[in-house]
């Protein structure tokens, strides 16, 4: 399972949010799930399970060939953890 | 040995590795993570050095044509093409005034009412490296320049989240979340330009506005796109016999293509270098930070206020790049270089200086605030590159405010002892 977080220089932002995803994975006990960032050109040659953003690029993650998680806020720790979650769900990762 | 010890430790390259491997081994990680996290930082730094190279070529086909076509000097305000050029000499003081301003960072947090840990990374590797050459250009040099250094960097990391937390308290309803981004005085002048001309002004969110300019948000493409209007301006400038000289002979059309996109690439690959750089320290930083600092507030990148106005971050763009043409012929009718406007940072500082505008004053705030931003950022830089010293002549500038705010202060101030 493979998440990858996106933003546009893929230097501030997506790190922060894959720091919180990495946090919010070890809270809720899910293991070996690999959360990397990049900047929206590399995204389209990395191939993940999960790609995250937050709303005002998330259309820009449509097409990559994965789920796409579109946060209204990237501080807000219980929407993160609430949208990963119900991925992860989805995607049969966890039940 | 003591010849291999120095000149190891010379090597900034293994420098930013060391201080990797030290935040490792704080945070106890297992054997196989402080050696795969030591070797990538230390790639990242030589990744970022072979960016470099794309970059500076690109740009000095750029200078000539510019300066052939236009007689003056067109300088393309950008933080990583200025930073890969400091690099070159300024490495090891860069690295030792970032590792020990993140320290004077948490020293702050810890004892005084500024609790912001700066978690921006690569602007705390841009801010070190510029202090490093506006102290080299000022005279001050090896441990005194390290120590003022990182003093400097350390405290700039705590005020300026500071300094704009309250606007930050207005668009977030929460004192919970700080700002981190070196651009923070275009923000605060942004907002406060919006407190005076936006009264009873409408929010910029209760308008549709088109959002097709999303695909500018993916920096590589809006670097090539700027940078191909730019050569191609320049090389019509210049002509295409003046072109075929330098390019061997190649279309002139095709040649500006051809470096534009070189350019571009240039960035992309000292991005991923930054990228690698970061991986490990920023982590690092921010768990220990957090330990040692009660109440500690994290300090977070420009992108953390886009979602609250998107509209604003478009109309500010605009708006700030508006500003960005305007400064530039103000600066040609008083005969300074032209400094051209740049996509990346009139996107990202622009769009940031429109969200604090659109807080403070509505749509009038944000048009209105981001434009002053885009004549700011502007200006700056044009009174920045004097005291740059050598780097005034790489033919790129810091282009974010408070490099230039910073720079300006420091440099003016450092003249006074010579």
């Amino acid at each position: 399972m493979k998440i990858l977080v996106c933003c546009g220089s893929g230097l501030g932002s997506s790190f922060m949010i894959e720091m919180n995803i990495k946090n919010v994975l070890k809270s809720l006990g899910i293991n070996g799930v690999t959360v990397e960032h990049s900047d929206l050109s590399s995204a389209k040659g990395i191939k993940a399970d999960v790609y995250v953003g937050t709303r005002d690029i998330a259309v820009r993650l449509e097409g990559l060939g994965g789920e796409v998680v579109s946060l209204n806020n990237m501080i807000d720790k219980k929407e993160l953890e609430d949208k990963l979650v119900e991925v992860l769900k989805k995607l049969n990762y966890i039940k | 040995m003591l010849d291999f010890i120095v000149d190891i430790l010379s090597e900034p390259s293994v420098l930013v590795g060391l201080v990797a491997l030290i935040g490792l081994i704080l945070q106890r990680k297992s054997i196989t993570d402080c050696i795969t996290g030591t070797v990538k930082t230390i790639m990242g730094f030589l990744v970022l050095s072979g960016g470099a190279a794309l970059v500076q070529g690109a740009l000095g086909h750029f200078g000539n044509m510019f300066e052939y076509g236009f007689g003056m000097t067109g300088i393309v305000p950008n933080n990583e093409a200025i930073v890969s050029v400091a690099l070159n000499d300024l490495g090891r003081e860069t690295a030792l005034i970032m590792a020990l301003g993140m320290v004077v960072n948490i020293l702050i947090a810890r004892f005084t009412k500024m609790k912001y840990i700066f978690l921006t990374g690569h602007h705390s590797l841009y801010m070190a490296c510029m202090l490093a050459a506006i102290l080299f250009a000022g005279g001050i040099k090896g441990t005194a320049a390290i120590v003022i250094g990182a003093l400097l960097l350390g405290f700039i990391m705590a005020a300026m989240p500071a300094m704009i937390q309250p606007f930050m308290k207005k668009l977030t309803g929460s004192d919970d979340v700080a700002f981190g981004h070196f651009g923070t005085f275009g923000y605060v002048v942004s907002a406060l330009v919006g407190k005076v001309v936006g009264k009873n002004s409408k929010s910029t969110e209760e308008i549709n506005f088109p959002q097709g300019l999303t695909f500018l948000r993916d920096t590589s493409v809006a670097i090539s796109l700027t940078m191909l209007v730019l050569f191609l301006v320049v090389a019509i400038a210049a002509g295409p016999e003046y072109v075929a000289e330098i390019s061997g002979g190649q279309n002139f059309l095709v040649f500006s293509l051809i470096q534009a996109i070189t350019f571009a690439g240039g960035v992309y690959v000292i991005l991923a270098g930054v990228r690698l750089i970061l991986a490990e320290i920023v982590p690092a930083f921010r768990g220990i930070a957090m330990k040692l600092v009660p109440n500690a507030k994290p300090a977070l990148d420009c992108p953390v206020v886009f979602p609250y106005a998107p509209n604003a971050v478009l109309i500010g763009f605009l708006s700030s790049f508006v500003g960005g043409i305007v400064g530039l012929f103000i600066l040609l009718a008083l005969g300074a270089p032209a400094i051209l406007p740049g996509v990346v940072p009139h996107f990202f500082c622009g769009a940031t200086a429109g969200v604090f505008g659109n807080t403070t004053g509505g749509r009038r705030g944000a048009i209105i605030g981001a434009f002053v931003h885009g004549l700011l950022i502007t200006f700056l830089p044009a009174l920045l590159m004097p005291v740059l010293g050598n780097l005034g002549f790489a033919g790129s500038t810091f282009s974010d405010a408070d490099f230039g705010v910073f720079g300006i202060l420091i440099g003016k101030i450092l003249t006074l002892f010579q």
